[in-house]
């Protein structure tokens, strides 16, 4: 049987199984930590810092930190707010997100939170970078240009073998997360569909199969992103 | 001296135009331009990306009009997934965007005829500014007002529940459209919430603002038979039996006598018909078809157009004014500017039946949505939006990114139209002009009204038309430019 541990959340006292995730256990607890490169069931990485909380007053990223006895965890106060602000608006100056004609639109994480943050325009230097369509594969289309590089697709999405069927390419600033030509060559449509899904923005997208979901029924259309946990 | 006037801007069709008139030392218009000086670039940078995309990218041309470039992007990529030109798509499908169209041909057409022309109308085109305005209109007419903003309503509900929302939606999608209507929206727009937004009411008001515009005629025939009056061919899609329809059909024309000059014609040709000019000092090209030459081969399209092109209106109430609209000019095309808004407003009432007949249409809750068959590699889809034929063009590579696209928008095809309209009135306003009034700038504008909405926006939203006017001398160098400071103009040239 599992064993639970107390720990408190904004003051409040919660528990949750030992070892337990932190943005889960929150979750449990009715209080939403905003995650763009964390995803159910694939192992955390930690990457776009949006969950960012103070453990014992010390910034963590909740999606790695697990749960402790008597940790003090606080999620909501007015740096970490303007902080998780500042990281979507880095996002969109960081890529080209034209959400008027993306597919992804309305079911969008990033949007999401630029609506939950309210992001009119990004106060950052929009970098415009030159980026690629890569529309080679039969099944899927991976736009760099909307691309967050959270990695859920290399770590979520892998084959009948159990290979990743994303890789990186390039290195530094100039790093690109592409279709493995090898990996990806049979995928079958349920797979395609599951890596599009599992991409938080519309940076892979199945091909032939655009915009069929129509306004009203998309995912945030009537309520913001986190407002199942807490409003 | 010869004096050069420049109108700048004459606000937004798809961004800014101005008109440049040119006088000579006698005073005669030597010259007289409409320039179309922005360049948007959408041909260019729908390339390179999923075709799919296309109805949804393209659309943000237009506030006013997207439906039409959403409904003619769509068409074309049926073509490409295989799915017919124009015919082949789910009963459902196809109604569902007919509907979605008459909606947009209604709120537009409301907006066009009430909003921007019908303060000329209703004070005159050399009234004082600060009434000659749609406020103006609420202030004379406080019953017409409220129609137009409820019409312009109903349509953009009618848009709304066909597209996912009232400006830039998502239903057409390639092979048909990603949502049919629910009873309880049908049931909405068909009778209303009580209120006066249902089909029969937008029918009736239709019939209502026809009796303005005929009584208006009835006590101002000159003015309107008169202004900016030239002889012109006419293209439009006509359905196959000749009926006019705004959706789909082959492309017709007809010269100033309403001989064919263009018969019936599949528009996936459309290239083999038509060439474009260009002109070194507009951003627009200049469209003609190609059997007459540039010279003779340049047409008008929308509503007036459309009526000269069509046999017949398929709805019964417009078809009725139709023929009253036919018998004014003999059964003869009719080339009189302002009659446009006659024009204008029976398509307000073919739009209203259209609708009313959609909503009875059971197919309009169907569930099959979609239909795909052998991917070709281009497409052409065309439309008849609200101010007049539109093109759209697209060939797509086997990776299903966008090679190449062309756009023809209605503004376009009307370039030497409205070019021709600015000329005609500057002529008969201008030439030997002692004092060169607001309302004469003005009268110039209202000539473009009758074509494109978009060009006048600005102006009525805030009274004062947003002009420049600039004096250059005889070798082009400015002598004096002057900014119109409030409601009167003032004449300030140094001769």
């Amino acid at each position: 049987m599992a064993s639970f541990v107390r720990f408190t959340l904004d003051g409040k006292t919660c528990l949750a199984e030992e070892g337990a995730q932190l943005v889960a256990a929150a979750k449990e607890s009715g209080v939403y930590i905003p995650t763009l490169c964390n995803y159910p069931g694939i192992p955390p990485k930690g990457a776009c810092r949006i969950c960012t909380v103070l453990v014992n007053g010390i910034p963590q990223t909740a999606c790695t930190t697990k749960v402790v006895e008597g940790m003090a965890v606080q999620t909501r106060t007015p740096e970490l707010e303007a902080f998780r602000k500042s990281v979507v608006e880095i996002l969109f100056a960081e890529g080209n997100h034209l959400c008027p004609s993306c597919e992804r639109s309305g079911n969008c994480e990033l949007q999401a939170l630029a609506y939950r943050y309210r992001v009119a325009a990004s106060p950052f230097p929009y970098m415009f970078p030159k980026r690629e369509v890569e529309a080679w594969h039969p099944k899927l289309v991976k736009d760099h240009n909307r691309c967050i590089q959270c990695k859920r697709c290399i770590r979520g999405i892998h084959n009948a073998d159990g290979k990743a069927v994303f890789a990186f390419g390039k290195r530094g600033d100039k790093v690109v997360i592409n279709i493995d030509p090898e990996t990806s060559k049979d995928i079958s449509d349920e797979l395609a569909q599951r890596a599009m899904d599992i991409c938080p923005v519309g940076a892979i997208i199945r091909k032939g199969k655009g915009f069929d979901v129509p306004i009203g029924r998309r995912k945030y259309d009537h309520a913001p992103i986190g407002s199942e946990v807490q409003p | 001296m010869t004096r050069k006037i420049v109108i700048e801007p004459i606000t937004r069709v798809e961004g800014h135009g101005k008109v440049t008139i040119q006088l000579d030392d006698a005073g005669n218009v030597a010259q007289s331009r409409l320039h179309i000086v922005e360049f948007r670039g959408f041909e260019r940078f729908v390339q390179g990306r999923p075709y799919w995309e296309a109805p949804v990218l393209v659309q943000r041309l237009c506030g006013i009009c997207p439906v039409s470039h959403h409904l003619a992007a769509a068409k074309a990529m049926d073509v490409v997934v295989g799915a017919g030109t124009g015919d082949g798509l789910t009963p459902t499908a196809e109604k569902i965007r007919r509907l979605m169209h008459y909606g947009q041909i209604f709120q537009s057409h409301s907006l066009h005829f009430f909003h921007l022309a019908s303060p000329d109308l209703l004070f005159g085109y050399d009234s004082d500014p600060a009434i000659r305005n749609v406020v103006g209109v609420a202030l004379a007419n406080r019953e017409l007002a409220t129609q137009a903003i409820l019409m312009r309503k109903y349509g953009q509900e009618v848009i709304a529940a066909t597209a996912g929302k009232k400006i830039h939606g998502t239903g057409a999608i390639p092979g048909g459209v990603n949502k049919s209507l629910s009873a309880e929206e049908r049931d909405r727009l068909l009778k209303g919430d009580g209120g006066p937004l249902n089909a029969d009411h937008m029918v009736a008001w239709a019939q209502g603002a026809l009796a303005f515009f005929k009584d208006y005629y009835k006590k101002h025939k000159a003015f309107i038979d008169g202004f900016s009056r030239f002889p012109s061919n006419h293209l439009s899609l006509v359905r196959k039996d000749g009926a006019l329809d705004l959706y789909h059909g082959v492309l017709r024309a007809v010269d100033a006598e309403g001989r064919r000059i263009l018969n019936d014609v599949d528009y996936q040709e459309y290239l083999e018909h038509f060439r474009e000019e260009v002109r070194s000092w507009s951003y627009m090209k200049f469209p003609f078809l190609k059997a007459l030459g540039k010279e003779n081969g340049w047409y008008r399209v929308g509503p007036l157009a459309r009526l000269n092109v069509a046999d017949f209106v398929p709805t019964p109430l417009a078809q009725r004014e139709f023929e009253a609209f036919k018998a004014a000019t003999g059964g003869k095309p009719n080339d009189m500017c302002m009659h446009t808004h006659w024009a204008r407003l029976i398509e307000v009432l073919h739009a209203a039946e259209s609708m009313r007949d959609l909503l009875r249409d059971p197919d309009i809750l169907g569930n099959r949505l979609i239909v795909k068959g052998k991917r070709q590699a281009e497409g052409v889809g065309i439309i008849e939006a609200p101010r007049g034929t539109l093109i759209h063009h697209f060939a797509v590579g086997e990776d299903d990114l966008i090679k190449m696209a062309n756009l023809i928008v209605s503004t376009t095809h009307n370039n030497e139209p409205m070019n021709r309209a600015v000329n005609c009135v500057a002529r008969a306003m201008l030439t030997k002009a002692k004092e060169i009034t607001e309302g004469m700038l003005n009268a110039i504008e209202v000539a473009i009204r009758a074509y494109d909405p978009c060009l006048s926006c600005a102006t009525h939203a805030y009274g004062q038309m947003p002009l420049e006017v600039s004096l250059f001398d005889s070798r082009g160098r400015l002598v004096s430019r002057r900014r119109k400071p409030n409601r009167r103009f003032r004449q300030d040239l140094q001769d």
